[in-house]
């Protein structure tokens, strides 16, 4: 694998342009779907730093009085069993669902890199080690290492980040490493070398800058991913914890018996989750289209 | 082949035996082991007591004795005893591993039957209006949690039947243990075919582009037997192999799938023995999926070698 030239791909394409918004412009025309899932997650993120402007009540006050309350005026999407109501708790629940999917991607990809760069850079035992490990982590499946973890570290919002973040480093540090392999045997590392440099300083200054392109590919797709972890943990009630307004924990257990009685407890915060997560695959596919032409679809 | 076989089995051994150690671990260092539960649920603590029961469950021995002792029991059948029930855990994992294999193997039929032929219509009408609600599709499933469709397909059962469907271990009529197995298979089932589909149609695209395939057209050979004797015999190979890997990863769907529709599979059981921290039995069974997706990753591995003469392992 080597670095990927996607400005040559876009000038190839017409877009010689050089100012910022006409090159957005014209990556919107040319992948509208895209556009459409950047759009889905900008308005997540303005939800979520938004949450205080675009809501009335506050998302964690019970009212026995409007317990199962349905979808009126007052309260657009209804009220949850405690009387709390549910628009403000979807919201509010964006910035779970964003503080997750940044913190669990964040470290995951952190951690991926560390590895993948050091092993794929230097060989030898440190690179069988390395794989080894990565080996070790994917030999369970997503939820279910995520799981080990929790099961360890206790429901918490930060043991979550790191539960999931845990799960997502064997990918990361697959992609880092096979970039490595081939870069480091680049022309532009030997020259680097007979500078002086350091190998760390030539790994991370050097390689690591042209490996970014589908690390941010892979990212994005993981983004998607952590936020369906975390719903899944939290729904088992193994994530986050009450009273945070979390996605997957207000579509908990005994979400079942709602189906029949309040079918607006169920319907809402599982569109959210579906929206933002589709929201991010559309963008992680025109993102994968744009920096990887080779494996465009 | 031979010394690559070797080599890869050796590593397999070796990949099973850290994550024993993981998992061992990671349980080790949750806080408070069982007696302090026991001790927390009961309200009192007689240090006496609870030194007896730590005696008892072998937790007052050095880990690294604790964990041979674990890895003896495993490799001879004896997989401990529950902390909750006090039964021997194989007794609560044996009967429920036939109810999740049922599932997880209509899930895999419902993924491939649906997703392999959507995925070779979706390559073949490349870029018409079909392809694009394909793709959406697929890419919806694959954002839909699997525990909100399962939800959303019990409001469907209320809202045409009046009511739900409900695990039983005595299946009235056939047509009852069809619809009690197929449903949350399909549920489970609808990820993965999203997965398949895209994975066929990204499979046949590049086949398509295959000099052999202008040869076959060239030939005068109708478009059905260039898409379906010439193209999807050689496409769908990586299809095959990911349809493996999903066997192995369906657990994931499984856990959250079992819980929705109250079945008492392995899967659930497994969020149960976490919510006790009933350990023996999250260990072993955690343990019992590494060793299956370790298992299935070295076969298909293998076996892509066997299906495809191109592919030649060296050492």
């Amino acid at each position: 694998m080597t670095s990927i030239d996607y400005r040559a791909e876009l000038a190839k394409a017409g877009a010689n342009i050089d100012s910022r918004w006409a090159k957005l412009r014209f990556l919107a025309r040319r992948y509208p779907l895209g556009a459409a899932g950047a759009v889905i997650m900008a308005v997540c993120v303005f939800a979520a730093v938004f949450a205080n402007f675009i809501t009335v009540y506050d998302p964690l006050s019970t009212n026995a009085a409007l317990s199962l309350a349905r979808p009126s005026a007052q309260h657009w999407l209804g009220c949850d069993f405690m009387g709390r109501d549910v628009y403000s708790r979807i919201v509010y629940g964006a910035r779970i669902s964003l503080a997750v999917g940044l913190g669990a991607t964040g470290l995951g990809i952190t951690c991926g890199v560390v590895i993948g760069l050091t092993s794929g850079y230097l060989g030898g035992w440190i690179d069988l080690a390395a794989q080894r490990l990565i080996d070790i982590l994917q030999s369970l499946p997503l939820l279910v290492m995520a799981l080990l973890m929790t099961a360890s570290l206790g429901p918490s919002l930060r043991n979550t980040i790191i539960a999931i973040s845990i799960a997502l480093v064997p990918s990361s540090a697959r992609v880092v490493r096979a970039n490595t392999l081939s870069l480091r045997e680049q022309p532009f590392v030997e020259s680097a070398k007979a500078i002086g440099m350091s190998e760390l300083r030539i790994a991370f200054r050097h390689v690591l800058p042209n490996t970014l392109a589908p690390l941010i590919v892979l990212a994005t797709a993981q983004f998607g991913a952590t936020i369906l972890i975390e719903a899944a943990l939290s729904f088992l009630g193994l994530g986050v914890p009450e009273p945070h307004p979390s996605w997957g924990r207000m579509l908990s257990e005994s979400a079942a018996e709602y189906v029949r009685t309040a079918p607006w407890l169920v319907i809402f915060p599982g569109l959210a989750i579906s929206f933002v997560v589709f929201g991010t695959n559309l963008f992680g596919d025109a993102l994968r289209d744009i920096l990887d032409p080779r494996q465009r679809s | 082949m031979g010394p690559y076989l070797v080599r890869r089995f050796g590593l397999m051994l070796l990949t099973l035996f850290g994550i024993s150690v993981i998992i061992f671990v990671m349980l080790r260092i949750a806080p408070g082991n069982i007696a302090d539960i026991l001790f927390d649920a009961a309200g009192f603590v007689d240090q006496a007591e609870k030194a007896q029961i730590m005696k008892d469950l072998g937790l007052d021995k050095p880990i690294p004795v604790q964990y041979a002792s674990w890895i003896g029991g495993l490799l001879q059948g004896d997989l401990g005893f529950s902390y909750v029930t006090d039964r021997p855990a194989i007794q609560e994992i044996l009967p429920r591993i036939p109810i999740t294999a049922k599932i997880a193997g209509l899930a895999l039929t419902f993924a491939a039957v649906i997703g392999i032929p959507l995925g070779v219509i979706s390559a073949v009408k490349q870029n018409t209006r079909l392809d694009y609600i394909l793709r959406v599709l697929s890419l919806s499933a694959l954002s839909m949690p699997a525990f909100w469709l399962g939800l959303l397909v019990l409001m469907g059962f209320v809202g045409f039947f009046g009511t739900i469907p409900i695990y039983s271990d005595a299946p009235q009529s056939f047509g009852a243990a069809l619809v009690m197995y197929c449903v949350p298979a399909a549920v489970v089932g609808f990820r993965s075919q999203a997965l398949i589909l895209r994975l066929t149609r990204s499979s046949m695209l590049e086949v398509l582009r295959q000099d052999y395939i202008r040869t076959a057209r060239s030939k005068g050979a109708s478009e059905k037997v260039v898409n379906y004797r010439h193209a999807l015999k050689n496409a769908v190979l990586p299809v095959v192999t990911v349809l493996g890997l999903e066997a192995a990863f369906l657990m994931g769907g499984l856990v959250v799938v079992e819980t929705v529709f109250n079945i008492p599979g392995v899967a659930r059981f497994l969020v149960e023995a976490i919510r006790w921290r009933d350990y023996p039995i999250v260990q072993n069974l955690i343990m019992y999926i590494a060793i299956i997706v370790v298992v299935v990753n070295f076969t298909v591995d293998m076996l892509y070698a066997a299906l495809d003469p191109r592919i030649k392992y060296s050492d």
